[in-house]
């Protein structure tokens, strides 16, 4: 079973994107800030990491520049999922290493849609 | 709705554009009518019938559009999309090597997606096609439509369907809320009104026909009717492009399928091919489940 790490300090989207993950069969992990989900990290490298942007302690950002420089750290695909919508900070994010970018709200087609496009589930599982 | 109403609705439906209902969509219809009856003032489908019987134009035309509009997202299904960068323009690019033109018909373009996904396929090869010209017609049904597509304008939510984020950033433009194709790819593209149950003859031959996920509203003798008028478009090296759960198998030898590269269809040649529906028996459904 693929793992992703969901790190987003709002107890209510980590709940909703669990039961997402979980429905396309992921093992999922919570963090609810970038500080907590290096920790989980150093222990072991999810597959993926569903990634909010502005957190306490530390930001999205600046946790996946952590991450990716732990032995291993450039394996996990990792999907920005943030409110932040705007060019910059995409063109920013994809930039420091992220895979995907999801913009807030999300729903499980976006989330699947993602996923699929960073080869961490199969194409057209949303297919007629 | 009463079983006379939806009768009245399947068999008008059948008249005025060929989708073809089967006995349980009333769900459907009501989705889809509901909204656009209080939207004209009335009080529901019952009225809405007989507003149709009594052959309001206008309303004739917004119902059609409502029932046959259907949900699209870029690069839908991937898989068509592949094949056209890895086996279709590579084989164009060949042929037409001294003719340097590619004419693409996007025979149920909806909102703009897949002729978009397709003028992006083209821009990111665009190194194999300098000098060439490129023609992308999108044709559909539906005025209301066409307007969206033709403007390029998608929902934050719409961007988020199928469209890799680099390919956002690269081909779209934010303005507040939503994203528009940028004026490059959109002029790439002409946008045409078209009901496929009418001639498109006119419309010339094309190298390459995208038909994807419309024929499954329509009945066996319109399909057959479709396929044979497609085969009159498509240049005799050309490309059919249909969606995932259909298939020229068991209705039409106009087509034939390319072996491992599901729903990609070549013309056969026109004097091997009568334009007559072969015997349709079980095995159509068969290799439609078996090709999935």
């Amino acid at each position: 079973m693929k793992t992703c790490l969901v790190v987003d300090d709002s107890s209510v989207v980590r709940k909703i994107a669990r039961r997402i993950l979980e429905g396309l069969e992921f093992e999922v992990t919570e963090a609810e800030d970038g500080s907590k989900a290096l920790e989980i990290c150093q222990r072991q490298l999810p597959d993926a990491v569903l990634l909010d942007w502005n957190m306490p302690v530390m930001d999205g950002f600046e946790f996946m520049g952590h991450m990716r420089r732990l032995p291993g750290g450039d394996q996990p695909k990792v999907v920005f999922c943030t409110t932040e919508n705007n060019v910059a900070h995409i063109a920013q994010a994809l930039s420091g290493g992220a895979n995907e970018y999801i913009m807030k709200p999300f729903d499980k087609d976006i989330i699947a849609d993602k996923f699929a496009e960073v080869g961490l589930l199969p194409v057209g599982q949303a297919m007629v | 709705m009463t079983p006379t109403e939806y009768e009245y609705l399947r068999k008008f439906l059948k008249d005025n554009s060929g989708l073809d209902l089967s006995a349980d969509k009333q769900y459907l219809i009501e989705s889809r009518l509901l909204p656009l009856a209080r939207k004209a003032g009335l009080s529901g489908i019952a009225e809405l019938v007989q507003k149709l019987q009594g052959g309001a134009r206008q309303l004739i035309t917004d119902v059609v559009e409502a029932m046959t509009t259907n949900e699209t997202f870029f690069f839908r299904d991937k898989v068509p999309f592949d094949h056209f960068r890895d086996h279709i323009m590579p084989e164009i690019i060949k042929a037409r090597a001294a003719k340097r033109s590619v004419r693409i018909w996007c025979a149920a373009g909806s909102t703009g997606q897949e002729p978009y996904s397709l003028a992006m396929c083209l821009k990111e090869m665009s190194a194999a096609l300098t000098g060439w010209r490129i023609e992308i017609i999108a044709t559909d049904l539906s005025h209301e439509v066409l307007e969206k597509a033709k403007a390029g304008i998608y929902s934050q939510f719409e961007v988020q369907r199928g469209l890799p984020i680099q390919m956002l950033v690269k081909y779209f433009k934010q303005t507040g809320e939503t994203w528009q194709v940028n004026p490059e790819l959109r002029a790439m593209i002409q946008h045409r009104q078209l009901n496929l149950l009418h001639d498109f003859s006119q419309l010339g031959t094309f190298d390459v026909i995208f038909c994807r996920n419309v024929l499954i509203y329509f009945d066996q003798d319109t399909k057959i009717s479709i396929f044979n008028r497609l085969a009159r478009q498509i240049e005799p090296d050309g490309f059919l492009v249909l969606g995932a759960a259909e298939t020229v198998v068991g209705l039409t030898d106009t087509f034939r399928p390319i072996p491992e590269r599901r729903g990609l269809y070549k013309p056969n040649d026109p004097r091997a091919a009568a334009a007559k529906p072969v015997v349709v028996g079980a095995s159509p459904r068969l290799a439609v489940m078996a090709g999935r």
